[in-house]
């Protein structure tokens, strides 16, 4: 079972690492369309594989949050991953499947996967 | 939307955009008789906006002119012979209320909920408190994000770590409710 002390224990390895992630100004922005087109459209299980990923490669300068309708709700779910200093990539029809490759390919090797992105599908 | 857990998500989202701090998510179930409350102390709506907000075409989004979330709750409830109401008020909040009769073969089941629920703490603005109630025959789970934020003392619920603990946390305990 899950107890308040294993919360405890994330809070201290957090608090260690945290001081490294709010000050970085490299900081890698997730973003997922969570409105209602959005999660009528799959966006619930691509939002935690990217949490899930992100802790996999223990990624200490990636953040994930969410977002309401990004407006092209037929392209939902949509991603939008923000490096600093590079132009926004809209990554679209997402599905769980296809954020290891996003991750280890853009957040990790600063390469977006330019067949997942909205330039592709339109 | 073929989930409650689902609606419970999108419909709660609707009190992050009303600017709350205070939100109360409650699962009842009684008998075959389930019922849904969501109640924010959010900016409220005016009775002229309320007694269109089930129309799918009143939306506060402004990238389009239709909003499905309210009008697909709402089918969703009566199409069980539940149904759902509204009340709300300016500078006061809104608390919606959807019955659902589980018995009734078109009920949607509850689906993912310790992940809709976890992902929507993840989302929620770190100044909103959220107390999520589930009650069930079988006993009762309370959760409160002030509690597991003055555990995380300072780390933030959205953290991967921390909503991936809740999820698990959440099903354990929702695991309880439901068997």
């Amino acid at each position: 079972m899950k107890s308040m002390e294993e919360l405890k224990a994330i809070r201290e390895k957090m608090q260690r690492q945290m001081n490294i992630r709010q000050e970085d100004p490299d900081a890698i922005r997730v973003v997922v369309g969570m409105a209602t087109c959005g999660i009528a459209a799959g966006a619930k299980p691509v939002l935690t594989a990217f949490l899930e990923q992100v802790r996999l490669h223990n990624l200490q300068n990636v953040t994930v949050s969410q977002t309401g309708c990004i407006g092209v709700c037929r392209l939902e779910p949509i991603v939008e991953v923000y490096v600093p200093g590079e132009e926004k990539v809209t990554y679209v029809k997402m599905k769980p499947e296809m954020v290891p490759k996003i991750v280890q390919s853009h957040l990790v090797n600063h390469t977006p996967v330019s067949e997942y992105t909205i330039g592709a599908a339109e | 939307m073929k989930e409650l857990s689902l609606h419970l998500l999108d419909i709660a989202r609707n009190s992050v955009t009303a600017g709350a701090d205070r939100l109360e998510l409650s699962l009842v179930e009684r008998q075959s008789l389930l019922t849904i409350t969501i109640r924010d102390n959010g900016r409220g709506m005016s009775p002229e906006f309320l007694a269109r907000v089930t129309d799918p075409f009143t939306t506060t989004r402004t990238t389009r002119k239709v909003g499905m979330g309210i009008p697909l709750f709402r089918m969703a409830a009566e199409q069980t012979g539940g149904s759902l109401t509204i009340q709300s008020a300016p500078g006061v909040g809104t608390t919606t209320t959807a019955v659902f009769h589980t018995d009734h073969i078109d009920c949607p089941p509850m689906g993912d909920l310790p992940g809709s629920l976890s992902l929507f703490l993840q989302g929620a603005p770190e100044a909103m408190e959220i107390r999520f109630l589930h009650e069930t025959r079988r006993g009762r789970f309370e959760l409160d994000t002030r509690k597991i934020k003055a555990l995380l003392d300072g780390v933030p619920l959205s953290h991967p770590e921390v909503v991936l603990w809740l999820r698990e946390y959440i099903g354990e305990q929702e695991a309880a409710l439901i068997s």
